[in-house]
């Protein structure tokens, strides 16, 4: 599997995990299924571009630090977008978005094939 | 004429130095001695270059030719075979200069630079036994790690050589399987007191008593090193839960840490909002 797959599909898994949690607050519990959507996009756009910089540069701690940051800011994009009880619900959507995108990031450097391997294939 | 003890040993040791007449070598010094015969720095005067040069004993050129067709980067490649005068047959071959494995390795070496002796010893081993040559007579007093690092296999056997008892495998027959036993006992050999008992269950498996217990050739044995090394379970063991789940922590430490992480941000986003 290439990188970017694996990205893409850790992304949609994580994302739509951690979409489901808001499942634990009455305020967010009716909208469960949009945010699990929306997070689940979120997670596949964070691992879309992990995996693609995975498949340049074979560094687990630049993964990570650019999953992260890739969180943290369509973390922010959500948060800056939606309004919750009259505010913006930056810590509760960034701070998981932030670790959800160093996973992300962590996982495409060690899983899938590299393009070096996949070359020689052919 | 009365002569000193120190004088009569020193003529000893000149009437013990083979005469190198007729052939393009000048002699240096004894630098060791093996079953079979012994090795001597020399220069070849034609190309002003040093070599090793082995003396046998016996009228053995099986070694040479045995030797002279593998081309590895881990095995001492022969120069040239020759007859000396008193009809015992030398062979020159490149001088490496190093120490050997057991002078070589001390409390310092890793783990890590341990088993990559033993993976090139292995891997020239393997590429040997492809040319149907086994060694016979694998210890650490003939492999050699040169000034870089580099491992080289010495003194390939020959018909007539027995074994090191610590290292030679207990079939009478030696074979391709014998080589893996004296390789196993030579991992057993260089691993520290406390080593991880997935290399010492490897070191085990390939020292097995019956020849079909052991890996079936070398790559198999340093596939299995391989898989240590990778943090992946190892044939030759079966661990135990306990071990496993360790093996799995420490291989996948990150990834732990952060799933915790996420755990952390969770709950105390939990709890923060019920303050």
């Amino acid at each position: 599997m290439n990188k970017i797959l694996v990205g893409l599909l850790f992304g949609l898994i994580l994302g739509a995990l951690d979409g489901a949690t808001a499942a634990f607050y009455p305020e967010t519990r009716g909208l469960v299924g949009g945010i699990m959507v929306g997070s689940s996009l979120k997670g596949m756009l964070v691992g879309l571009l992990s995996g693609w910089f995975a498949r340049k540069v074979q560094s687990t701690m630049w993964g990570v630090l650019l999953g992260s940051a890739l969180g943290l800011l369509f973390a922010y994009l959500v948060a800056a977008n939606d309004v919750i009880n009259g505010r913006h619900p930056y810590l509760e959507v960034m701070t998981p978005g932030f670790v959800v995108g160093a996973i992300v990031g962590f996982l495409t450097q060690r899983m899938g094939t590299p393009v070096a391997a996949i070359k020689g294939e052919v | 004429m009365h002569l000193s003890d120190s004088v009569l040993d020193h003529l000893r040791q000149v009437v013990a130095l083979p005469d190198l007449t007729g052939t393009r070598y000048e002699l240096e010094s004894e630098i060791g001695r093996g079953g079979l015969g012994v090795v001597y720095a020399a220069r070849d005067i034609q190309l002003n270059r040093r070599v090793a040069l082995k003396v046998m004993d016996a009228a053995l050129t099986g070694e040479a030719e045995l030797i002279a067709r593998l081309e590895h980067p881990g095995i001492v490649p022969i120069h040239e075979t020759g007859t000396l005068p008193d009809g015992r047959i030398f062979y020159a071959m490149k001088l490496v200069a190093g120490s050997r494995l057991d002078l070589y390795l001390d409390a310092s070496q890793s783990v890590a630079e341990r088993l990559r002796v033993i993976r090139r010893v292995g891997e020239a081993l393997a590429y040997a036994h492809s040319h149907g040559v086994i060694h016979r007579d694998l210890k650490p007093q003939n492999l050699l790690v040169g000034e870089f690092g580099e491992i080289y296999v010495m003194d390939w056997g020959v018909d007539r050589v027995a074994g090191t008892p610590a290292f030679r495998a207990p079939e009478p027959r030696l074979d391709q399987r014998s080589d893996i036993y004296s390789l196993g006992a030579l991992l057993a050999f260089v691993l520290p007191r406390a080593a991880p008992p997935a290399l010492e269950a490897i070191s085990q498996k390939a020292m097995s008593a019956d020849p079909t217990a052991r890996y079936p050739d070398v790559p198999a044995l340093l596939a299995d090193i391989a898989r240590f090394e990778d943090g992946l379970p190892v044939q030759a063991w079966s661990e135990p839960l306990w071990h496993r789940l360790r093996r799995f922590g420490s291989r996948n430490a990150v990834l732990l840490w952060l799933v915790a992480a996420y755990a952390a941000v969770k709950f105390l986003l939990f709890f923060l909002r019920n303050l």
